[in-house]
């Protein structure tokens, strides 16, 4: 068990939803793993079953039909996991607050481990925000708290 | 005899960097029927924007795409302008010919990155993607942001260059076009390549005609249709020819928007060295009373705006037609007789854009 916990923490595998965004921030995410930023250093890799993920990156302010999609992703995510809401919009709503159509953050749906502001949020943002969320995530195990 | 099945592709797929579903029914390996399912984008936009003071409104429809929000700002400003009845300044018009090209670039280099991608060629996908971060650079050095960079504002522009930020633009694009002619042949003449997308997803003209597609996805089938021909902001004076391929292929459209690449950077260049002397932004005045029709072209098409005012800082009515909604029938048509692994390539083809469609 401790040895998968330190495999994890050396390679945490992200999934990215676009629940609403403009494409801005998603457009960063994939800046992220190319080989200006390349996240892949820390063996982060962008994965697209929601099975093999540990971290998930939420864009956009999560409309209505979005909401159904966002939770089966979660709940699809073995534990331990975290996520990471990327912009302004997957904080608060953003620019889209009054929309009739948005809920207005990622936490509306479910529970969020890291924000990250930004319209777009840099990459160098979002690197630091997933290696947040894996910090978090660390201390969430089990074995770390009966520490 | 042939199984049929349903095969649904999406909301959530690697390929797709958006939601978007599209309901596949297989015969074996070969698509029989293709419906979209839509609607989770959709935010409302539309709507806020008759909630907004008319200035507010450039933020919020710059957030309509992310890739292509200068030219959504620029779109909405023209439509103001026209309504208000003011004129931006010579230097103004060129400075958003100068930043409506850079993303332009860089939407087209992305695309080309994810084209890549879709036919499995990873470490040409992270080229192209190097390469689009020294326009990432300008805009970030030039308007302070690297995505949504928000420089149209009604009447003008909200940012000037200087000497020195035109000399670092024109070295980075001189950088970009060598990096870029070394390494399309790896996209355009290779021969695994040219297997995945020569013949693939044809789109004829006659029927690229009738089914009103608009682009470089037309542009790919014979037409010699490109907005910018008609001349608005600075483009009448710079000079413009559009950029045609006949084929009507996957790999014409791919050749479509690798030379548009060079033509942008010509077409920035040439902007930068005729810009003009003085004020970057004239004053709008009153409120927005009566009908506006405005048509861009953005780097996926074809952008129309209408919109409606009242004489009260509020606008009656925003409507915003994007070019993928156009793109997305003659998708359909092309998806059905194609083999089940082409469908990534042949959807990415048309550079769908989903959160600029349902807005």
């Amino acid at each position: 068990m401790k040895l998968i916990d330190k495999a994890r923490m050396k390679s945490p595998w992200v999934l990215h939803y676009n629940a609403g965004s403009c494409n801005g921030c998603d457009i960063e995410i994939l800046s992220c793993l190319t080989p200006m930023y390349d996240l892949e250093r820390f063996g982060i890799v962008n994965v697209g079953n929601p099975k093999h993920a540990d971290v998930l990156l939420v864009t956009g302010p999560v409309t209505h039909r979005g909401a159904r999609v966002l939770r089966n992703l979660y709940e699809q995510m073995p534990s331990p996991k975290a996520v990471v809401a990327v912009g302004t919009c997957a904080c608060s709503g953003g620019v889209f607050r009054n929309c009739y159509n948005c809920l207005g953050g990622v936490d509306k749906v479910i529970p969020v481990d890291v924000y990250i502001p930004g319209c777009a949020a840099k990459p160098e943002a979002i690197i630091d925000g997933v290696l947040m969320a894996v910090e978090r995530m660390s201390e969430h195990t089990p074995l770390k708290r009966g520490k | 005899m042939a199984v049929k099945t349903v095969l649904p592709f999406g909301p959530q797929h690697p390929v797709l960097p958006e939601p978007i579903q599209l309901r596949i029914t297989l015969e074996d390996e070969s698509i029989g029927q293709v419906l979209p399912a839509l609607g989770y984008v959709h935010r409302g936009i539309e709507k806020a924007g008759e909630k907004n003071d008319y200035p507010l409104n450039v933020f919020l429809v710059e957030r309509i795409c992310g890739i292509c929000s200068a030219t959504h700002g620029l779109a909405y400003c023209l439509a103001i302008e026209k309504l208000l009845g003011i004129e931006p300044p010579p230097r103004a018009n060129y400075l958003r010919v100068v930043w409506a090209e850079l993303h332009r670039l860089h939407s087209h280099l992305l695309w080309l990155g994810l084209l890549a991608d879709a036919f499995g060629f990873e470490s040409l996908f992270m080229q192209i993607w190097r390469i689009r971060e020294t326009v990432m650079d300008v805009l970030e050095q030039t308007a302070g942001n690297r995505v949504i960079i928000s420089v149209c504002s009604i009447g003008g522009v909200r940012r000037d260059l200087s000497e020195q930020q035109i000399e670092q633009t024109m070295n980075a694009l001189a950088d970009c076009e060598r990096q870029l002619k070394a390494i399309l042949p790896a996209i355009l003449e290779d021969y695994t390549v040219k297997k995945r997308t020569v013949g693939k997803g044809v789109l004829p003209t006659e029927k690229a005609i009738r089914l009103g597609v608009v682009g470089p996805t037309l542009r790919a089938s014979g037409v010699a249709q490109d907005l910018r021909m008609t001349g608005y902001a600075a483009y009448g004076e710079l000079g413009f020819e559009p950029v045609v391929e006949q084929a009507g292929d996957c790999y014409a459209r791919a050749v479509v928007r690798a030379r548009e690449c060079f033509q942008t950077i010509d077409l920035i260049r040439r902007a930068l060295e005729r810009l003009p002397e003085g004020d970057i932004q004239t004053k709008p005045r009153g409120n927005p009373n009566g009908k506006a029709i405005v048509r861009v072209e953005a780097p996926r098409g074809e952008l129309m705006y209408f919109v409606v005012g009242n004489g009260t800082k509020n606008l009656e009515r925003m409507r915003v037609r994007t070019p993928t909604l156009a793109n997305a029938p003659a998708l359909l048509e092309m998806l059905p007789g194609a083999e089940f692994a082409d469908v990534p390539v042949i959807t990415l083809s048309i550079d769908p854009c989903i959160s600029c469609t349902e807005r």
